[in-house]
């Protein structure tokens, strides 16, 4: 683009700014399906559209010119926010691309450098569009891995059920990731209360492969090492049937059916007693 | 040179490694126990390894070999205080330590040495031979 065309452009948009600009939003808010309010979709477009009227103003001629800078920050802005409040890459690239129609409408017929104005355009805005793609795309891998990290903290959690008796409820599959950190934290907690019982509980854990096996192994293997004992709980009926028939062994590892059942053999091995109080005499006095 | 100190608790001796075990020292502390062992009469022995950040095979079979010694000398080891990244890495080089007793920490390797105790003189009676070997000497005292 040439310094000609840009302050020719830069004119345009400041004499035709209102009916570029209602086009512009009537356009883009036809695909907000009514998420956005007009006010709010409005500034955010105004705002964009002067950024872009000023930069050709100030002699930009590519996107990456000094002069387009506070244009290029407002545009991550909004795709970030598109992002942000899921909606779709489509959508987002609207937002922008639709300028290029509104602008078309509005170009001077009978002047000669129409052609080549809007093509300019155009090209300019493709770099917008391109910039937006890329701000979408890393502020939704922003949120996924936020979300991924959240997830690891939320779904570890280690639950103490008595003295000397910890327990892990394992919901979801179990990753190479998840279950190192479920390995970090319940090996902790055993240092933390000295606690030589821990339970694993596997009722939430949709299906059990050699690699879960594995790593579940793998956890109570470090368990004893420590000096506790590791009790897996919570196997259902499918998940013992595969476990057989993939041939994994669990070998000396106690396993119970649930939960229940594994904190009675801890605190029997612990040597707790449990007892139903004795039916007792009526020693209320009578009313 | 250096050693590890071999505290007596009652029965029981306490080792409590401090320090990176390099070959000698190993050494001198496999010949200290079983030396102790012999002269204190003791039953248990802890090893407390809380201070240790690496533990490689050749520690490994360290402390399989004084568990051995210390059982031929008719008293239990228990190895205390593993730290959870120690576990971790001896899992996945798969180093299982076999034949090493381990507890969390000092005051649950007192109790676990105190019930494997228990345990070994009940033995005899509770499988029944022990029962009728203790009464019988009552039964010839009587008439």
């Amino acid at each position: 683009m040439d310094t000609e065309t840009s302050a020719r452009l830069s004119a345009v948009m400041v004499a035709r700014r209102d009916a570029v600009l209602e086009k512009w939003t009537g356009s883009v808010r036809e695909t907000m399906r009514g998420r956005l309010t007009k006010t709010e979709l409005t500034r955010q477009l105004e705002d964009i559209y002067d950024a872009l009227a000023s930069a050709f103003g100030a002699g930009a001629l590519t996107a990456e010119s000094p002069a387009a800078a506070d244009l290029l920050g407002l545009i991550a802005d909004l795709s970030r926010l598109r992002a942000r409040h899921g909606f779709t890459a489509t959508e987002t690239a609207i937002s922008v691309f639709a300028l290029k129609d509104a602008l078309l409408d509005e170009l001077d017929d009978s002047n000669a450098t129409r052609l080549n104005d809007f093509v300019e355009f155009s090209l300019f805005v493709d770099k917008l569009g391109l910039h937006t793609f890329e701000t979408y795309v890393n502020a939704r891998d922003a949120v996924i891995t936020e979300q991924s990290e959240q997830l690891l903290e939320l779904s570890t959690p280690v639950v103490k059920l008595w003295d000397g008796v910890v327990a892990v409820p394992l919901i979801g599959t179990l990753d190479s990731a998840r279950s190192q950190v479920v390995m970090e934290r319940l090996l902790q907690m055993l240092v933390e209360t000295g606690s030589p019982y821990a339970i694993l509980d596997i009722t939430g854990v949709p299906a059990v492969d050699t690699q879960v096996a594995q790593h579940i192994l793998k956890t109570v293997m470090a368990a004893q090492l420590m000096g506790a004992q590791c009790i897996i709980s919570g196997i259902r009926p499918q998940i013992a049937q595969t476990i057989v028939s993939l041939g994994i062994e669990f070998g000396e590892i106690v396993t119970k059916a649930n939960l229940s059942d594994a904190l009675q053999y801890a605190l029997r091995a612990s040597g707790v007693e449990i007892a139903r109080p004795a039916t007792r005499p009526a020693t209320r006095p009578a009313l | 040179m250096d050693r590890v100190p071999v505290l007596t608790l009652g029965d029981v001796l306490l080792v409590s490694i401090q320090v990176d075990l390099e070959d000698q020292l190993a050494l001198a502390l496999q010949e200290d126990l079983s030396d102790r062992i012999v002269s204190t009469g003791a039953r248990g022995v802890i090893i407390d390894i809380t201070a240790l950040d690496i533990v490689d095979s050749f520690v490994g079979r360290m402390l399989a070999t004084i568990a051995a010694v210390s059982k031929v000398l008719d008293a239990e080891t228990v190895v205390v205080g593993m730290r959870p990244a120690v576990a971790i890495t001896l899992v996945e080089l798969g180093l299982p330590l076999r034949g090493i007793r381990t507890a969390l920490n000092v005051d649950l390797g007192l109790k676990l040495l105190r019930k494997t105790r228990i345990e070994a003189f009940a033995e005899p009676s509770a499988d029944g031979r022990g029962g009728p070997a203790h009464d019988a000497p009552a039964a010839v005292d009587l008439p």
